[in-house]
């Protein structure tokens, strides 16, 4: 299993001019990239979408053609929104790279299962659903030494992470809020991209 | 006005997407919109963007915002209520200015309609505070225009409703 932490520090370190679209887990205040980023200007925290943080990445990818777009999805969110991975990958655009958080529980509400926690390949569904490549890493050592293969690969790729589940109990109204919100990515995103 | 005169033919849309500088249309074929189809797919200026279900195309709009571009939405008012949190969450939630066109399903002047889509959809947009156009003929195209100059002054989805099936 790889460390929340972990994985999202490795994906910066790797990210020169990329925008990150993370959601869940993956943008959590304390253990996501909210805790790691080097490039805050251009991360687009998506929060409240009910699994459309691939959407929103394919609609940038398709907007920045000449610039990666990584999307740090997590597995509940992306049962919301199943079809979009075959939007995602008939559209095709060859500068996207989707990597699922898969812990195996929704863990914001508590840590109770998703459905198919212990039955579902991730990765063959991506490559039925048509990535053009796709790729499953269950641990940091094999994901730092196979992260320059997944990004030089032509997109859409699929990258399915299996990660330790880190349980949040404390009342929601009562957790820290990072300082940059969907709104004001939205809102400031235009010009970190030169689009004002 | 004669029936013929009344038509909405795809054409008169197409053309008031590209006068406006639409870029992408994110959509789900619907039977009040199919005949698009063709003319959207030959259309260079215009990227089309197919979805598995409406609630992606306020999501994918919303990236094609941020990155500069400006799409539209087509989709049933079906799809509507289906999109209900992507609406709240990446349209009114962050102020995107997104032009909606809307199939309206089930849209009748004559008489009482039974449709619940249709007896239902003014009303959630209503609730929303979703401003929104009637377009029925081909001289109501130019609705999309004020649609989108509401949406970008405001900072706000804009619905714009086709209430008749297009001529071919």
């Amino acid at each position: 299993m790889i460390d929340n932490t972990d994985a999202v520090k490795l994906l910066d370190s790797k990210r020169e001019d990329s925008v990150f679209v993370a959601t869940m887990n993956a943008n959590n205040v304390n253990f996501g990239l909210p805790s790691v980023t080097t490039n805050e200007d251009l991360d687009f925290p998506i929060s409240g979408a009910m699994g459309k943080a691939s959407s929103v990445g394919l609609g940038l990818a398709l907007a920045q053609p000449d610039r990666k777009i990584m999307v740090l999805d997590g597995d509940g969110s992306l049962l919301m929104n199943l079809g979009a991975m075959v939007t995602l990958a008939s559209k095709a655009p060859t500068n996207i790279y989707h990597f699922l958080f898969d812990n195996g529980v929704y863990a914001v509400t508590g840590g109770q299962p998703v459905p198919g926690s212990e039955k579902t390949d991730w990765a063959d569904m991506a490559r039925a659903a048509g990535y053009a490549t796709t790729f499953d890493f269950d641990n940091i050592e094999d994901l730092a030494t196979g992260i320059e293969e997944v990004l030089s690969s032509p997109g859409p790729v699929f990258v399915r992470l299996a990660i330790t589940p880190e349980i949040e109990n404390t009342p929601v109204q009562f957790r820290p809020r990072a300082s940059r919100s969907v709104l004001t990515a939205f809102r400031d995103l235009p010009k970190a991209l030169g689009n004002e | 006005m004669t029936t013929q005169e009344a038509v909405l033919h795809p054409a008169a849309i197409v053309e008031e997407l590209k006068r406006n500088g639409f870029t992408h249309v994110v959509w789900l074929p619907d039977s009040e919109t199919n005949f698009m189809y063709q003319l959207l797919t030959s259309e260079p200026s215009l990227d089309l963007v197919p979805v598995c279900r409406e609630g992606e195309t306020m999501a994918i709009a919303a990236g094609l915002w941020v990155g500069g571009k400006k799409p539209v939405v087509l989709i049933q008012n079906t799809g509507i209520f289906e999109s209900g949190d992507s609406i709240r969450g990446l349209g009114l939630d962050v102020n995107q200015p997104l032009v909606m066109l809307v199939g309206y399903r089930g849209w009748s002047r004559h008489g009482i309609t039974n449709d619940s889509a249709a007896r239902f959809i003014e009303h959630i947009l209503h609730a929303w505070g979703i401003t929104y156009y009637l377009i029925e003929t081909d001289d109501d195209a130019d609705r999309i225009s004020n649609a989108l100059e509401e949406a970008e002054r405001t900072r706000k989805p804009v619905a714009v409703l086709v209430g008749t099936e297009f001529g071919a």
